[in-house]
């Protein structure tokens, strides 16, 4: 990666970090309801696959976890936010919630709340840009545990079947809520699996984004040059609980320090001082002035913004009937 | 009488039955170990072990046929299914395995297993987190539904699940599992069919079943101090069968009827009840039925949307004013 990319991309980092940090704050404060699952700790996962796609061409859909999947597709963070507050101006108008951030404009195709949900419909975005004759490639990220589900292996079939133009990320941090992978899967090392649909695979670090962006260079680029589907499985390790209802005694905290010796913000950030492209006090300043903007524009804006209108508990549900009269009469001209 | 939790309860029903029967067994996400989302299996996997207390990969589809197809030898599963959300995926193998085989089979093969999931809305977890999905079970064929009001029902009604030999789905909810109620000290089976007078009145019933029912206790006593009306409340604890002959000798007391669920209205309990009694006590009624239910939308996320689409026990002292023309 270009030093310039890679400062660019510092500070995104630890945007993503401090959003998410705040959000926690959020969620004790009670301004965040409902389910929220947090991303520190694979930040070098989202952002390295994608700065080697194209950010708000390429079309990207997921789980749960996706505030930063969203965000770093060009989604704005105030409206993320407002959408964590349940507020009109929020991505989804206030009506998803965290699980469901959507930005179709950024083509962040939305955050699904059931396991496997999004492969198929990966592969289905796939399709659409194939029949279209787009240059686009349909990024999917999902966890290690949701190759468990049938949508797997049947998506898998599918997108080599019919050369789609898909990327397939595994985000693999060792554990589905509090079980983990050697616990529910036969196979701890996921690209292995998918050897058996002829679909090229690779596995790297996850947590050095230079690493994974060399490694995501060559799979957007087959994906791209219409050879078919890759399958890209990133090691990676969420420092959170799943989601904020999770003490997590199902690992060690030997097992977790392990990990935050291997965070992917510090390693950017130790290699760019190496470098000598940033000092310390340069990277202490960049988390000021991320501190600050969440608080004074992002928060700001989601606490200012006004709540939906019960009034219009309903839109949305269907399409505007106006528009559809002729096909709701059977009055077409 | 012991004061337990819900949880508690289906836990202990769990511990009971396994205790008793080696091949009673229990499978689910995050069950074992972790010891349950809503702790209802806590401790089995220490006492039973990995075997017979099965933490699955999140493959609903694949683990609710695993089960049944067990239960084919005489296994005894108990599935958990996290949340009745997920339970869409595992619906072809509860609906066209379980459900089906005996009669496919001419009575030669049958699935008795136990699927248990927590349903209802919960706060703010989003449209697909909060699906009510009753009405999607009691319309099958060969599947018994049951929903626990109280932790006595949540105990016995599972206890008898298990040793009862056709299917069956026990829909829980997601907010009553920490819900405090009394529970006999010694073996009790809940009977899976009928219904239960949860408070005796004569102006009006007010059928509910698993939260619903709260509401309705609460209505009824606001109605009886403010109003000096006197409802009577109906517990449906089985959804399938309903209880046509505890609907109809309600009816016949009462001559009204308000059914409350927390679910939406087409094609549910509300609608099956009010045809059970047009066809069972309709000269009876002395005015028309009426549901009191969630509006029609995917659970919106925010809060006051939230709520707005889901109705509590003034909604139903609201229709039942109405009935009676005071409001
Ligand atoms: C169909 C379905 N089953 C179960 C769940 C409950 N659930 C939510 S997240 C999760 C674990 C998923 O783990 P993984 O795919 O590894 O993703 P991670 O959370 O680790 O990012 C489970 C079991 C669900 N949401 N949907
Ligand atoms: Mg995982």
């Amino acid at each position: 990666m270009k030093i310039e990319d890679k400062k660019r991309v510092l500070r995104e980092m630890v945007l993503h970090r401090r959003f998410e940090e705040r959000c926690y704050q959020a969620y004790i404060e009670r301004k965040i309801g409902g389910f929220l699952h947090l991303y520190p700790g694979q930040e070098a996962c989202c952002n390295g696959v994608m700065e080697a796609a194209r950010p708000g061409h390429d079309y990207v859909i997921t789980g749960y976890r996706d505030h930063v999947h969203a965000i770093k597709c060009g989604a704005e963070p105030k409206e993320v936010m407002a959408e964590l507050y349940g507020k009109e101006t929020g991505s989804s108008k206030g009506r998803g919630g965290s699980m469901h951030i959507f930005d179709a404009g950024k083509r962040f195709m939305g955050g699904y709340a059931l396991v496997g949900g999004p492969f198929p419909l990966a592969a289905g975005i796939a399709k659409a840009i194939q029949l279209k004759g787009g240059d686009e490639i349909a990024i999917c990220f999902l966890g290690d545990a949701a190759n468990n589900q049938g949508t797997f292996h049947e998506t898998l079939n599918m997108a080599a079947l019919w050369k789609l133009p898909v990327l397939f990320v595994c985000e693999n941090n060792l554990y589905g809520i509090g079980t983990s992978i050697e616990r529910s899967t036969a196979v701890v090392h996921q690209h292995k699996r998918v050897a058996a649909y002829n679909i090229p695979a690779d596995e790297c670090d996850g947590q050095d984004i230079e690493i994974v962006y060399e490694h995501a260079r060559k799979a957007v680029d087959h994906v791209r040059a219409g050879n078919g589907p890759f399958f890209l499985e990133l090691m990676t390790y969420r420092y959170r609980g799943h989601s904020m209802s999770d003490s997590r005694g199902y690992r060690s905290r030997e097992e977790e320090e392990l990990w935050k010796q291997r965070d992917p913000i510090f390693i950017l950030r130790d290699r760019l001082i190496a470098e000598k492209a940033i000092t310390m006090a340069e990277f202490e300043a960049i988390e000021k002035e991320t501190d600050a903007y969440i608080e004074n524009e992002v928060i700001k804006f989601a606490e200012e913004s006004p709540e939906p209108r019960v009034e219009d508990l309903e839109k949305y549900v269907l399409a505007d009937r106006d528009t559809q009269l002729p096909w709701l009469t059977g009055k077409a001209a | 009488m012991a004061n337990i939790m819900y949880w508690e309860a289906i836990q202990r029903a769990h511990d009971e039955e396994m205790a008793r029967d080696p091949l009673v067994i229990c499978m689910g996400e995050d069950i074992g170990v972790a010891g349950g989302t809503y702790k209802a299996t806590k401790g089995l996997y220490e006492k039973y072990g990995p075997l017979r207390v099965m933490d699955t990969p999140i493959s609903e589809g694949g683990f609710t046929g695993l089960a049944v197809g067990a239960s084919f030898l005489g296994v005894r599963p108990i599935v958990e299914i996290m949340s009745v959300n997920f339970a869409w995926l595992a619906m072809d193998q509860m609906f066209n395995s379980a459900a089906k085989v005996r009669y496919m089979s001419g009575g030669q093969l049958t699935a008795p297993c136990v699927f248990r999931s927590a349903g209802g809305a919960a706060h703010q977890l989003g449209a697909q987190h909060s699906a009510r999905m009753e009405k999607v079970f009691m319309g099958i064929a060969g599947l018994r539904v049951v929903t626990p009001s109280n932790p006595k029902q949540a105990y016995g009604l599972l206890k008898s699940a298990i040793r009862c030999d056709d299917p069956v789905f026990i829909n829980e909810h997601e907010l009553m599992y920490n819900m405090k109620g009394e529970v006999p000290d010694g073996e009790y089976f809940h009977p899976l069919e009928g219904s239960e007078i949860a408070r005796a009145g004569t102006d009006v019933t007010l059928f509910g079943y698993n939260i619903s029912v709260h509401w309705c206790l609460k209505a009824a006593e606001i109605l009886d101090k403010q109003y000096g009306i006197s409802a009577e409340v109906v517990d449906l604890y089985s959804l399938a069968p309903l209880d046509r002959a505890g609907i109809k000798a309600s009816v016949s007391k009462t001559h009204r009827a308000v059914i409350a669920e927390e679910d939406e209205a087409p094609v549910g309990v509300g609608s099956e009840v009010i045809a059970i009694i047009n066809e069972e006590c309709f000269f009876e009624l002395d005015a028309a039925p009426v549901r009191v239910h969630s509006a029609l939308v995917p659970q919106p996320y925010n809060h006051t949307l939230e709520k707005a689409t889901i109705p509590d026990h003034e909604d139903v002292v609201k229709a039942v004013l109405k009935m009676f023309g005071k409001a």
